[in-house]
């Protein structure tokens, strides 16, 4: 049997999405992570408190907010429509919103961790090797923190691939544009098409088990290991 | 050197620094020092921990705020009230207490990254040279976590040098290290503060490095200077807290001068007496730093001739102050007017007493045993 072309299709898709999700989430993520890991501010516990809400939130709760805040009398809605962007929900950066919300906390706190077990003193001998601040940033601590970034980056891509909720809130269910792998799946076992939903279902499965067998293979160095949170 | 000379080439620290309680202590730490410290040779700055040496090495830096005052190094303005420079501007090597190293680096590239970031450019050769002061030829492929703690602090003094900094600092960097590997090190230090004319400050709290590298000694202590000025008059004082009992003592410097090759001696010349030591070889004319305990140096009224003690030298005692000990009561000695060296003796209070010592009483000092430092 194998992938039909719709599978196909919502394959392609769910790594388009993942990947342009991931990348945005490493360039918010990262400054964001930094300012959290370094700050004394007062705002740090109730900004961390929000960029890890997706975790304990049901998805269609945080999906449900996305739709109402793109449509348009929502702020972002509001937002896009005047720069002529047009109405997010059921279209691929709608999802794009969606999953970089939902996703967030995968990539911020393994980033964050890992900023925190440099610590100051790097950073100091850095400066009295007359290094400013850009150059400590380039040249010690995005090497140092090369295991948080891949923990981040795998993780932010894995959880992407595997959203759903979210996903069937505000992109509802366009094949090739907003019809993910998970939406497929959902398609299949509603059609009671079970033998096409397992092809799909395994593969996630065993996508997801390299992933993480590959993430805990790691060898935690003076643990910095991404993976310090169960979602 | 003309006194504006003087003072375009002296570091001149007029501050305060203070840091908030800890966990651990309540309260506040602060720091004030209002001092001119010499733009060469090595000023230790010695103190009990806790006391602020390493806060004030950090503010020199730009690594600890300074909170009020200023900062001239060599003429120029580090910290004013208008502007403070940042850590990266300053041109100062740090060595820290234990040697931080880039972990993501090997040693080349730990060196590497402070050549290319040099106050002034930095020529092959003296990349060699300094690898070669610092005895790092055959580490320099090795990754830090390779290195043993010595190995370690070594590069990390390296890389300090290869800024090219005008001041040097060293945060305790022998404190983490055994006997052993401090005994490994010090030659090195020897040999930077022979061989190059950057200033150094020396943190410590070991009273050994003192009296083998300083030039200049800072007594700190709570957060304030209890004495400052060249090593041999601030340890031939008797009113400073910090050294004080077991291991008060003076520091006499002089030339070697006459070799007894009969009964294996050497004669060293100071200004103001002469003292025999045992002859392990040193050359004549070598300068040589010489420690007299004051525990070992015994007081009396008369040259007692009928006695094994080899260097009796006539003195005047300058003062008389207490110990920390009940008993014993610390005496500063003058020992040959008017270039004179002073030395410092500990004796039971019973004695200052029977002898009816006083300032300006001559005496006879008794020398047991000296160490000789270098």
């Amino acid at each position: 049997m194998g992938f039909s072309a719709a599978d196909w299709a919502a394959i392609s898709l769910s790594l388009q999405l993942a990947a342009v999700t991931t990348l945005i989430l490493l360039m918010l993520g990262t400054p964001l992570a930094w300012w959290l890991a370094r700050t004394r501010s007062r705002l740090k516990g109730p900004v961390a408190a929000i960029v890890a809400l997706p975790l304990v939130l049901p998805p269609t709760v945080l999906g449900f907010y996305l739709l109402v805040a793109m449509g348009p009398n929502g702020p972002i809605g509001g937002l896009t429509q005047s720069f002529g962007l047009g109405s997010l929900p059921f279209t691929f950066w709608g999802l794009v919103v969606g999953s970089v919300c939902y996703s967030m906390p995968f990539v911020v706190q393994p980033l964050q961790n890992s900023f925190a077990s440099i610590g100051e003193r790097p950073l100091e001998m850095a400066a009295t090797l007359r290094a400013g601040p850009w150059d400590r940033f380039l040249h010690v601590v995005l090497p140092l923190a090369r295991p948080g970034f891949l923990s981040a980056s795998v993780l932010g891509f894995a959880h992407t691939l595997g959203e759903f909720g979210v996903v069937l809130m505000i992109g509802g269910n366009i094949p090739g544009q907003t019809r993910v792998l998970s939406v497929q799946i959902y398609d299949h076992v509603e059609a009671l098409d079970y033998g096409q939903a397992h092809w799909l279902a395994g593969a996630m499965v065993l996508f997801s088990f390299l992933v993480l067998l590959f993430l805990y293979s790691i060898p935690a160095r003076r643990g910095d290991a991404g993976l310090r949170f169960s979602a | 050197m003309t006194a504006a000379a003087t003072l375009n080439s002296a570091i001149i620290a007029d501050f305060s620094v203070r840091l908030p309680g800890s966990k651990h202590e309540a309260g506040s730490f602060d720091l004030r020092v209002d001092q001119r410290l010499p733009g060469a040779g090595v000023t230790v700055v010695f103190g009990a921990s806790g006391c602020g040496k390493t806060t004030l090495l950090r503010a020199l830096a730009g690594l600890q705020p300074i909170e009020s005052g200023y900062l001239r190094v060599k003429g120029e303005t580090w910290h004013d009230e208008k502007e403070s420079l940042p850590a990266h501007r300053r041109p100062v090597g740090y060595v820290f207490q234990e040697a931080s190293l880039f972990e993501h680096l090997t040693a080349a590239g730990n060196l590497e990254f402070a050549r290319k970031r040099a106050a002034a450019t930095v020529n092959e050769q003296e990349v060699q040279d300094v690898i070669a002061l610092l005895g790092l030829g055959d580490l320099l492929q090795q990754r830090p976590q390779q290195l043993s703690g010595g190995e370690r602090q070594r590069l990390s003094i390296a890389r300090s040098l290869l800024i090219k900094p005008e001041l040097l600092l060293m945060d305790e960097p022998l404190a983490a290290l055994d006997q052993t590997r401090k005994q490994e090190i010090l030659p090195y230090l020897d040999r930077i503060r022979a061989e190059l004319k950057i200033p150094m400050i020396y943190v410590t709290h070991a009273l050994d490095e003192v009296t083998r590298l300083a030039d200049h000694l800072m007594i700190l202590s709570q957060g304030r200077v209890r004495a400052c000025g060249p090593i041999r008059e601030v340890l031939a004082r008797i009113d400073v807290p910090g050294i004080s009992g077991e291991e008060a003592g003076a520091i006499v410097e002089g030339r070697v001068t006459e070799r007894d090759s009969e009964w294996h001696l050497i004669r060293v010349d100071f200004e103001g007496g002469q003292l025999w030591l045992r002859d392990s070889g040193e050359a004549m004319g070598q300068q040589l730093r010489v420690r007299t305990l004051a525990r070992d140096i015994s007081l009396s009224l008369e040259a007692d001739q009928a006695s094994s003690i080899l260097n009796r030298l006539p003195a005047e005692v300058a003062a008389i102050a207490e110990d920390a000990d009940p008993a014993m009561a610390l005496v500063q000695l003058v020992v040959g007017a008017p270039g004179e060296t002073r030395l410092v003796a500990r004796i039971s209070r019973r004695s200052v007493a029977q002898l009816a010592l006083s300032p300006g009483k001559p005496v006879w000092a008794q020398i047991k045993s000296v160490a000789v430092l270098y």
